[in-house]
């Protein structure tokens, strides 16, 4: 079964190169790919998710607004009562990987993740979640 | 004309005041200004390849000018004046998310941003808080900011003047460049044209009456960090350059009265000769369509004069101290490219914004270069190398074949052609294909990225300590913008956007003493934007991969 994921930017964030190259990448490996563009609220990107009917949920992060924005996405989520994985890439330093694992993320995948990488975390997530 | 050149470049440069330095090597053997053959060409001579001084860094060493910005303009005040005592002799301003997208720190969208990737400046309150303490007839200034650069930079001469400072003693750069945000940065508020308006504004502004200021650095940089090649990104950057000379134009005022205010700003990435030809391509271009193309006559407007800043896109998360050698390499091709101001990444930037002793070894790199390794002594060291000369050459004529598809675009005009090019997806298109070409490099292992995709050993190593932005800094500032607004003057607020809103809806009226009146008024960057949103509308991108 081909895996589908929205691909997400929310907040003010504009840094896309990111998010089109994961996107490409995971597209190139088979899977159904919806990117939602940019300045994204967690009630939008809950929205298009459960809308598009996803496995996973891929978030891009630079700002350093993942503390906050992040677990804000999951309970958006789970408040519609969707069990959707949510998985996030970007500039996120390493002590904060456990508090957004603790959050409900399904996978964080740091700066210089290379492309097999994130196809691995984001099967995972859609297999597992 | 061979004699005849040298005979120029030997004058000027015998004009030159140069700096307290010996210029020999470490053995005592002297050293000339520049060297190559006398049949080639010399800096500070049309067309200016080899720089745009005579004399180079034996005058003038480049300046060492940090980016800096986070928190409550409070903290970013105290980080400049550290900036200052550690021998920095420029001061750049990075402003956070809400503020680049013209929303004050209340705005349900800055949830989470406030003072994350840079300052957050809603008022004059947080203006002057800002620049607290610094001479700023003395130290110059540059402003990274762009949808809103017209709004903050009034901002900045109400605080400076409140000061004491005349805005005509105001020397520094506004970033100013809409277009590459549609193309690459992606913080944009309003539609191409509109923006385009407010840029001419504070060209004819600065024109005017701040003899002294530079108004629109054009950017390189973010168009590269989004994925472009060097090609492109010196292409795409010479031409929105040629766009805003054209806007200009259309306004009525001449190359020659602008282009001597334009600045320029490009990426120093890891590639390092190509890097270096790339500067010197750049500057040879750019005095070429001056002349040739825009009739400009006076030298300034030919001289390309840039800031440079060491790549992010570069720097890895893991083994993180090995990104202050690739930024000192990448700084060394600034120096050797002929850059006229420099900004080195903290090793940390891959992971959060640099902690002070981050940013302070980053500028420790530049001193080294500039005092220790003697790179500073001679202009375009590498001038006369077959191989950067015809380097220099091939992407010249590359970034030619580009310039032809934009003019084709615009149907002869270099503006209309980039603004087609931002509306059909042109430049975004590019650049995101030539990111995805590069990282799939990457990942066949076709280019290695050390502690990325080879010599793995040491990436466990998770100790360096990164700055922590707390919550507690978005309250604190939240509450000081609801102190603003509670203690100021709300019948000079309703005047002054009342004026905004008129002289907006009228594209012959120059805004800059209308936002200035309002930033006087601690109008807020959010209140502002909000109005002129009102007449310009606010921009959607279309969306794809």
């Amino acid at each position: 079964m081909t895996i589908r994921v929205l691909v997400a930017k929310v907040g003010l964030d504009g840094h896309d190169r990111g998010i089109k190259v994961v996107a490409r990448t995971l597209r190139d490996a088979g899977m159904e790919v919806v990117y939602t563009g940019l300045f994204q609220t967690p009630e939008t990107v809950a929205v298009a998710a459960i809308q598009e009917d996803v496995d996973v949920v891929g978030l891009s992060m630079l700002s350093g607004a993942h503390l906050t924005l992040v677990p804000l996405v999951v309970q958006a989520l789970r408040a519609r009562g969707s069990d959707i994985p949510v998985v996030v890439g970007g500039i996120v330093p390493p002590s904060d990987v456990a508090v957004l694992m603790a959050a409900g993320v399904a996978g964080v995948l740091g700066p210089g993740a290379s492309g097999d990488s994130v196809i691995s975390t984001i099967t995972q997530a859609a297999t597992t979640g | 004309m061979t004699n005849d050149s040298y005979e120029i470049w030997h004058k000027a440069f015998e004009r030159s005041t140069l700096r307290d330095s010996t210029f020999a090597t470490m053995s005592g053997i002297e050293l000339n200004p520049v060297y190559g053959p006398h049949d080639g060409e010399f800096p500070g001579l049309f067309p200016y390849t080899r720089g745009p001084h005579a004399s180079m860094y034996r005058s003038k060493l480049w300046t060492m000018r940090m980016f800096a910005g986070f928190g409550l303009a409070t903290d970013t005040n105290e980080r400049f004046k550290e900036i200052i005592r550690s021998g920095g002799d420029g001061l750049s301003t990075a402003f956070d998310m809400p503020t680049l997208l013209g929303l004050d720190s209340d705005d349900v969208m800055a949830l989470g941003e406030v003072g994350r990737c840079g300052v957050a400046i809603d008022s004059l309150a947080d203006m002057t808080d800002l620049y607290a303490g610094i001479d700023l007839s003395r130290t110059t200034t540059s402003m990274t900011i762009n949808s809103p650069a017209a709004v903050i930079f009034a901002m900045f001469i109400a605080q400076a003047e409140a000061s004491g400072v005349p805005r005509a003693r105001l020397g520094g750069t506004l970033q100013n460049d809409i277009l590459k945000e549609y193309q690459a940065q992606k913080e944009f508020v309003f539609p191409p044209r509109p923006s385009m308006r407010l840029v001419r504004d504070t060209m004819a502004f600065t024109a005017s009456q701040m003899p002294k200021w530079n108004s629109i650095s054009v950017s390189g940089y973010h168009i590269r960090e989004a994925g472009s090649t060097a090609v492109e990104e010196l292409a795409f950057t010479l031409a929105n350059g040629f766009a805003y000379v054209e806007l200009a134009r259309g306004a009525g005022l001449e190359p020659d009265e602008v282009a001597p205010r334009l600045s320029f700003f490009f990426n120093a990435h890891i590639d390092f000769f190509e890097e270096i030809a790339k500067y010197r391509a750049a500057r040879q271009l750019w005095a070429t369509w001056m002349r040739d193309h825009y009739g400009a006559t006076n030298p300034k407007s030919h001289q390309l004069r840039f800031h440079t800043q060491t790549a992010g896109v570069s720097l890895t998360a893991t083994q993180p101290e090995v990104n202050i050698v690739r930024t000192a390499i990448e700084a060394l091709a600034g120096v050797l490219g002929g850059t006229q101001s420099l900004h080195t990444n903290s090793m940390d930037e891959a992971l959060a914004l640099p902690t002070e002793k981050a940013a302070r070894i980053a500028l420790r790199t530049q001193q080294v270069l500039a005092y220790e390794t003697g790179v500073a002594n001679v202009a375009d060291p590498l001038g006369g190398s077959d191989f950067v000369e015809s380097l220099t050459t091939e992407m010249a004529r590359q970034a030619e074949e580009i310039f032809a598809e934009v003019l084709a675009m615009g149907e002869g005009s270099m503006l209309e052609g980039v603004i087609n090019g931002i509306e059909s997806n042109y430049f975004q298109g590019k650049i995101a294909d030539s990111a995805y070409v590069l990282e799939r490099s990457f990942n066949k292992g076709l280019r290695v990225v050390v502690g990325a995709n080879r010599f793995l050993e040491g990436n466990e190593d998770t100790d360096l300590e990164t700055l922590l932005i707390t919550q507690s800094d978005e309250r604190k500032q939240v509450e000081r913008l609801a102190e603003v607004r509670r203690s100021r003057d709300d019948g000079a607020v309703r005047r002054s956007l009342k004026r905004l809103a008129t002289e907006a809806a009228d594209p012959e009226v120059n805004l800059m003493p209308a936002l200035i009146d309002a930033a006087a008024n601690y109008v807020t960057v959010g209140e502002t934007m909000a109005t002129l949103a009102g007449s310009f509308g606010r921009y959607v991108e279309s969306v794809s991969i």
